[in-house]
């Protein structure tokens, strides 16, 4: 453990930290961000909302229990995200490079190395969050050997590269579920499948008419959601209409924007497993799972929309619905994975409104 | 939607018991200022006098009485409460809730249980019930058959799987249980289970699952949050007061971490828990199946380490939501903007690790298991598991240095003590990786799982690589560093480069110390903020670490201004919650002064170690090392070390070496006092009466020394000699079996032999005293003569059966030594006194054990006058004088003797209890009735028997005899006792000896539960094990019939009983006695 490379840390404001290397020996940019959960990092680097960010886990302890096989369920990795690991960099401060675990297959920095993405350990990550924290979520680099340039992901159209190419089919169920993938958690699709759905996953700038299925998800995803213009459009189209839609993190945000509200970006973001909402107008609290930068203005709201539900933190917008048709959307992930699965019962909710309208 | 209620009764827990113990002053504690904070008037019932919850301006009226049904009914009927909060009380308050709920009393006085319905609490404790509960929304318990025969028990284990467990129903010790794997060892096992008991348990077995714990909370509005959760370091199979825990969870995936959450939710909504409660799981290893083990539906020691551990104020907020609260209504109180509706986030790792004193008792085995037999427990906290575990296993405070580095344990079979693990377990571990086990075969026998070994391994690697170098300056800094991250101390580093030996250690880790800080390796401070750094928090919960290069807070500032206050540790025999109520009451002095206060402790079930507590509170080891890391850091006006028991007042002297300022008393006059040489000369120097002593290193000289004084004599081997511990001998065989066993006695095992006075009164003197002048004291009595550890003894103050004569040349003596001494702050002297001779046994220039009795029965509070006087603030001299109390205190003793399998409940010079009450009464006869029945006595109705032991004990106990018999009680009596009561007039039944074999038998006539209270006198003060009189002790114990041990307490207690009755006994708070 004491021969491993000395590696850096430089953020854009000047900060720099020094650290060992683990996984990939790339140097890699991104924006830089915090995630504060304490269990879950395979789903969370395979999560494509980290697309083009540089993750600091604030939990201190990683890699205790490994990475698991892959085991294909039902077409989808399990229990990964997406297919790959999706952040551009890891850093923590204590790796475990010995892990246990019955389902472990390899180490984290084995896994990391396999996908070429560099993991820093040795870094005191409170101090990190800290300066997160109180100047906002940053750009940095990861630096092994060669410098390279800061590198933000917001000013791409990122979900162009998390989503897939092709439409994919999964389950046979009779109701017909199309869902616009922006960087998919596989996990949203589980949920829809275990519920009896035929789920029609398309590309992001996917054409069709909503009319043709029962229900449409807005799937999660990385990045800023104004940069994902023609999706707007189509949402815009999609609410014209009256086909059940549930939109999911940057789904929700697109709702958002497609009805007419503005979004905007963050200090700092939520990132973890502990987030706390209310369900707006009742006393209803759930623990939620987050993974956004960017969130929608409630304010901004046309007069059929409302807020749907609230953080207690901070009170900002967790989720909005139509007040008149089937629309809906949330901040969080009820789909969890990872995280508290509290909120899953939004799916069935979601389609209890599509049995309606099909009924 | 808060609930109307005005006036709310707490139940308290009573004196600290193995299992139940501090955690549940913490609780009470937190209950009552979140009641305070709604303006409801409460009322506390409470006997445990040392506590914070029974001090002033905690609850409005404060009942030192007994938690049983009866004295809470009766105190319902006084004080007409139209709430009652059953959850903070432990098991105790639990217990008595539920019985007045079914007796009716609740609902006769229109009571609302606040919080979780009896019937849920019901639903959690028949077990039956329990398990019918959680199969309705399809949570899996152990799986478990009865049976009645071995033919059906081996049908049993074909169903359930092989190995299982067999437990015989009502048998006591565990005997016919244990595990079959195969159909052979069922049926022999079996066929001896019937033999104790007509039912027998089949259940499969979860041996080497691991044990995983959460801690939920539910509001009215069903929402829920799981607070933390927690894994056992070591499996299933030990109880999880005896198990190494860690916070968060370890080496769970996200998938079984939520599965298990969900579970707890479902559970807890089921359940209909309003408040907090605990899920135990057991979690195979292999696969995602799981088991509940068992839900707590209270607050628990679990919900107490939770709460520490991640700042969350669990019993604050379960009172808020007991009274109707959503928790989205409450605020986080630590970052004081977010909501209490959250889940914290931890950044660091958290390690709680047991502390016994199983060496304190005879005939106790050293194994730990299924039931729970440590005393207390501590907690560390680090940004690695090394660094926790390390600080941790120092914490203890069992003169270990950490994981390495420690003396080796001697005569063990490494592979058993493995597999059959004891209170060593994680040093065996130590040692098994020294003899070149490998993780494998470890795991093998431990089923520890292997990531805490291997973690344990980087430690003792690491050691290997500082044994390659020979000075600190040799050390590369990224491996010295590395070191300080895996939690090594100055002390283990100095032994490892410098390989230092006993007599430089103390130098050397000076010097590496020095050089660790030239090379800039140095500790930062960060805080427990429940949030891992999302949002700024107002905390001042902290803790250091080398895993990080950046303070959280700014220490340029606020020099001199500060005062901190060394806490007590981990709660043992003879130091647990009467310091941690002296803690408290220094800071609160201190912060009246003005001073920002700082508390130094790392015990979970301390209130000082809440977060409210204190200014700056660092949840830390009280080494010299890191106390003196903080004072650097703080640069404090000065410390106080005489608040916090034995552990700080051990420190002042090397403090002080360092120039750090210690308040109060001198540590040069502390080091005098705690020296025996230097103590016993200033007292032939001041003309002051001692016991003779020696410290003797030849055994010709200790026969010498015998003769010279006579017998009987207290012996004292030196502390390394393990199975030989301080002991009354009474003649010259006595003395040789003793010293065959202390065999090593050797100049550098030095045995120390003093002249044993018998029949002689005890007498203590706690004061706090100001520039050497007595400022205020009070003096108490024993009850039992001396012989009796202090800490054992039953307590009277102020005392009512000592002469005038004796009580002047006690102030006199107390005087010369304060003045000797130039005592500043607080300090005990203990006296023996026979007729009018009085002479000093004992001097702690600190607060001692009996401070919040004499404090709260006299409402005077020492602490508060020695802080003022240490801090050099102007006082108040109080005009009170002990002889103006109309009413007496007194403290008793709780043993805990039941969960101590096979120890023998007899007391001696070393204390052996684990906790105590104070109760207030008009007079002796009534103070001393409510103190035994809160330390679990009844008052018997049918019979008693008397064994009287030597015949000056069979004299004080006649006239109790004669008293009881009147009363229409049966007396029994064992062979010598039978004549003798006989030849004076009492008549009593005649029980044979268990060696006897003759017809009636003692044993019998216990277990038959025809005696209700035994009086068994052992012959002589030295301790025969496994004779007849231990055979009765035990008995009586296992079978829970009351014991008393000693003639003179025996008598107290029956005189009480007999001239107080139970109706008569005054239902008085303690702002009642003026």
């Amino acid at each position: 453990m004491t021969h491993r490379k000395n590696v850096k840390i430089l953020l854009e404001d000047g900060h720099e930290f020094n650290g060992f290397s683990f996984g990939g020996t790339d140097s890699a940019a991104g924006e830089v961000v915090f995630n504060t959960s304490m269990t879950g990092y395979p789903e969370n680097l395979t999560d494509p909302s980290y697309k083009g960010q540089i993750l600091v886990a604030t939990y201190p302890l990683i890699g205790n229990y490994g990475v698991p096989e892959v085991p294909v369920e039902s077409g989808l990795f399990s229990p990964f995200e997406s297919g790959k690991v999706q952040i551009s960099g890891l850093i923590i401060s204590d790796y475990s490079s010995k892990y246990s675990h019955w389902n472990a297959a390899k180490s984290l920095s084995d896994w990391l190395t396999e996908h070429n993405i560099p993991g820093v350990c040795g870094v005191d990550t409170r101090k990190l969050t800290r300066i997160i924290r109180e100047k906002g979520t940053m750009l940095g680099k990861i630096i092994i050997d060669r410098d390279i340039a800061f590198y933000d992901p917001n000013k791409d159209n990122i979900v162009s590269q998390v989503s897939i190419n092709n439409r994919q089919i999964y389950g046979d169920g009779r109701i017909r579920i199309l869902l616009i993938d922006f960087g998919a958690k596989n996990n949203i699709i589980r949920c829809l499948v275990k519920r009896g759905t035929t789920v029609y996953r398309v590309p992001w700038d996917f054409r069709f008419d909503p009319a043709d299925f029962d229900g449409i998800v807005l799937s999660n995803g990385p990045g800023d959601p104004k940069m994902c213009r023609e999706t707007i459009d189509t949402t815009r189209k999609i609410i014209q209409g009256d086909t059940p839609t549930f939109g999911i993190c940057l789904g929700s945000q697109i709702m958002a924007l497609a009805a007419g509200a503005d979004t905007y970006k963050l200090k700092y973001g939520h990132r973890s497993q502990n987030q706390p909402v209310l369900m707006t107008g009742t006393n209803r609290c759930f623990i939620t799972s987050q993974n956004h930068g960017y969130a929608v203005n409630p304010d901004t709201l046309p007069a059929d929309w409302t807020s749907f539900f609230v953080n207690l933190n901070d009170n900002t917008c967790e989720g909005i619905r139509h007040k008149y048709k089937p629309f809906l959307s949330v901040q969080f992930h009820p789909e969890a994975s990872a995280g508290p699965v509290d909120t899953e019962f939004l799916f069935d909710d979601f389609l209890d409104m599509v049995k309606q309208k099909t009924r | 939607m808060k609930k109307e209620v005005k006036k709310v009764l707490l139940l308290g827990s009573g004196a600290l018991k193995i299992g139940e113990a501090g955690e549940f002053d913490y609780s009470g504690t937190q209950a009552l200022k979140a009641l305070r904070e709604e303006n409801i008037f409460t009322v506390l019932i409470n006997p445990n006098i040392a506590t914070v919850q029974t001090s002033e301006g905690m609850a409005d009226k404060i009942y030192f009485l007994p938690v049983t049904p009866f004295f809470v009914e009766k105190v319902i009927e006084k004080e007409r409460p139209d709430g009652i909060l059953l959850a903070f009380g432990g098991q105790t308050a639990l217990n008595c809730g539920i019985t007045l709920y079914k007796t009716g009393v609740l609902q006769k006085y229109k009571i609302d249980v606040l919080g979780t319905p009896v019937q849920a609490i019901i639903n959690t404790e028949d077990r039956e019930l329990f398990v019918r509960k959680l199969a309705e929304i399809e949570v899996k318990t152990p799986r478990s058959m009865a049976v009645s025969s071995p033919e059906e028990a081996a049908g049993a284990a074909r169903t359930l799987g092989y190995p299982v467990i067999v437990r015989s129903a009502y048998a006591l010790g565990g005997l016919g249980s244990g595990f079959s794997s195969n159909e052979e060892e069922i049926k022999i096992l079996t066929r001896k289970s019937f033999a104790y008991s007509g039912q027998v348990l089949v259940e499969e077995s979860l041996k080497g699952w691991k044990e995983v714990e959460y801690e939920v909370v539910r509001d009215a509005y069903d929402n829920c949050i799981t607070v933390c959760n927690m894994e056992n370091f070591d499996p299933l199979g030990i109880h999880t007061g005896e198990s190494i825990v860690v916070a968060p969870s370890q080496t769970l995936t996200n998938r079984e971490y939520h599965k298990l959450r969900e579970l707890s939710i479902r559970i807890i909504r089921h359940i209909g828990i309003v408040g907090e409660c605990n899920v135990q799981y057991a979690l195979d290893p292999n696969s995602e199946d799981y088991r509940v083990i068992e839900v707590n539906a209270r607050l628990s020691r679990s919900s107490a380490l939770a709460s520490k551990a991640t700042g969350y104020p669990l019993a604050f907020v379960a009172a808020k939501l007991a009274l109707g609260y959503g928790l989205f209504e409450l605020k986080n109180s630590v970052t004081r903007v977010t909501s209490a509706f959250f889940e914290p986030a931890l950044d660091y790792v958290v390690c709680k690790i047991p502390r016994w004193d199983l060496e304190k008792f005879h005939g106790v085995s050293r194994e730990i298991g299924s039931s729970m037999k440590s005393v207390g427990e501590v907690m560390a906290i680090g940004r690695t598991f090394e660094e926790a575990i390390q600080k941790g296993l120092r914490m203890i405070g069992q003169g270990m240095h950490g994981f390495v580095g420690n003396k080796d344990i001697e005569d063990i079979i490494i592979e058993k003590e493995l597999a059959v693990p004891t209170d060593m377990r994680i040093f065996v571990i130590a040692m098994a990786l020294y003899k070149g086990y490998s993780i494998d075969q470890i795991f093998s026998l431990t089923s520890i799982d292997r990531w805490f070994l291997e973690k344990l391994k980087n430690i003792f690697d690491l050691r290997t690589e500082l044994m390659s170098f020979n000075s600190p300056e040799e050390l590369p800094d990224h491996l010295l560093l590395r070191a300080k991250q895996l939690g090594f101390s100055d002390f283990q580093i100095a032994r490892f480069v410098i390989k230092s030996d006993r007599s430089r250690i103390t130098e050397d880790l000076l010097h590496v110390r020095s050089y660790r800080k030239n090379r800039g390796i140095v500790p930062f401070v960060k805080q427990i903020d429940t949030l891992a750094a999302e949002y700024p928090a107002q905390t001042n919960y902290l803790y250091l670490t080398y895993n990080g290069d950046e303070h959280d807070l700014d220490f340029q500032q606020d020099k001199n201004e500060s005062v901190i206050v060394l806490g007590s540790g981990a709660y043992r025999i003879g130091s647990s919650v009467e310091f941690d109520w002296c803690g408290v009451n220094a800071l609160d002095a201190i912060k009246e002064e003005g001073y920002h206060s700082i508390m130094i402790n790392y015990n979970p079930e301390t209130v000082s170690t809440d977060y409210d507590m204190c200014d700056r509170l660092y949840f830390e080891e009280l080494s010299f090392e890191r106390v003196m890391d903080i004072i650097e850091l703080e640069s404090p006006m000065g410390v106080i070390v005489s608040t916090g028991g034995q552990i700080p007042n051990t420190l002042s002297m090397r403090l002080h070496e360092q120039k750090v300022k210690i308040l109060g008393t001198s540590p040069i006059s502390i080091d005098t006092a705690e020296n025996r040489h230097k103590f016993s000369a200033m007292l032939d120097k001041l003309g002051i009466d001692q016991p003779r002593w020696k410290e003797l290193t030849a055994l010709e000289d200790i026969y010498h020394f015998t003769e010279e004084v006579g017998f009987p004599v207290i012996v004292r081997p030196s502390y390394v000699l393990s199975g030989a511990a301080m002991n009354i001998v009474s003649n010259r065989s006595e003395l040789e079996h003793f010293l065959e066993m202390a065999v090593l006695v050797s100049k550098q095992h030095p045995v120390v032999v003093s002249k044993f006075i018998e029949d002689s009164k005890e007498i203590e003197m706690d004061a706090v005293a100001r520039d050497g002048e007595i400022i205020c004291y009070a003096i108490s009595e024993h009850v039992e003569f001396a012989g009796v550890h202090s800490g054992d003894a039953t307590m009277l103050f102020p005392p009512q059966k000592i002469y005038v004569e004796t009580v002047r040349r006690i102030k006199r003596i107390s005087r010369l030594i304060a003045e000797y001494l130039k005592i500043s702050g607080p300090f005990n002297i203990q006296f023996l006194a026979k007729d009018n001779d009085v002479m000093v046994i004992e001097c702690n220039l600190r607060a001692s054990r009996s401070f919040p009795f004499i404090s709260k029965v006299l409402k005077t509070n020492f602490i508060n006058i020695a802080t003022r006087i240490m801090l050099g603030r102007p006082i108040n001299s109080p005009d009170k004088s002990l002889f103006d109390l109309d009413y007496v205190g007194v403290k008793a003793s709780q043993f805990s003797f039941t969960r101590l399998q096979k120890a023998d409940p007899v007391l001696g010079v070393e204390m052996v209890s684990t906790g105590e009450v104070g109760c207030i009464g008009d007079n002796y006869y009534e103070a001393i009735l409510k103190a035994m029945l809160s330390v679990g006595y009844t008052i018997p109705s049918k019979a008693v028997l008397f064994s009287s032991g030597p015949t000056r004990s069979k004299i004080e106990l006649l006239n109790s005899a004669r008293m009881l018999q009147e009363k229409g009680l049966t007396i029994y009596a064992t062979g010598g006792t039978h004549d003798f009561f006989n030849k004076n007039g009492v008549i009593s039944e005649m029980l044979h000896w268990p060696g006897d074999n003759r017809s009636p038998d003692v044993l019998d006539y216990l277990q038959n539960k025809k005696i209700d209270l035994v009086i068994n006198i052992p012959k002589d003060l030295s301790k025969g094990e496994l004779d007849n009189d231990y055979r009765i002790r035990r008995t009586a114990v296992d079978l829970n019939i009351p014991l008393i041990t000693n003639a003179r307490l025996a008598s107290a207690f029956i005189y009480s009983v007999c001239k107080v009755d139970l109706e008569d006994i005054g239902i008085i708070s303690w702002e009642e006695y003026k």
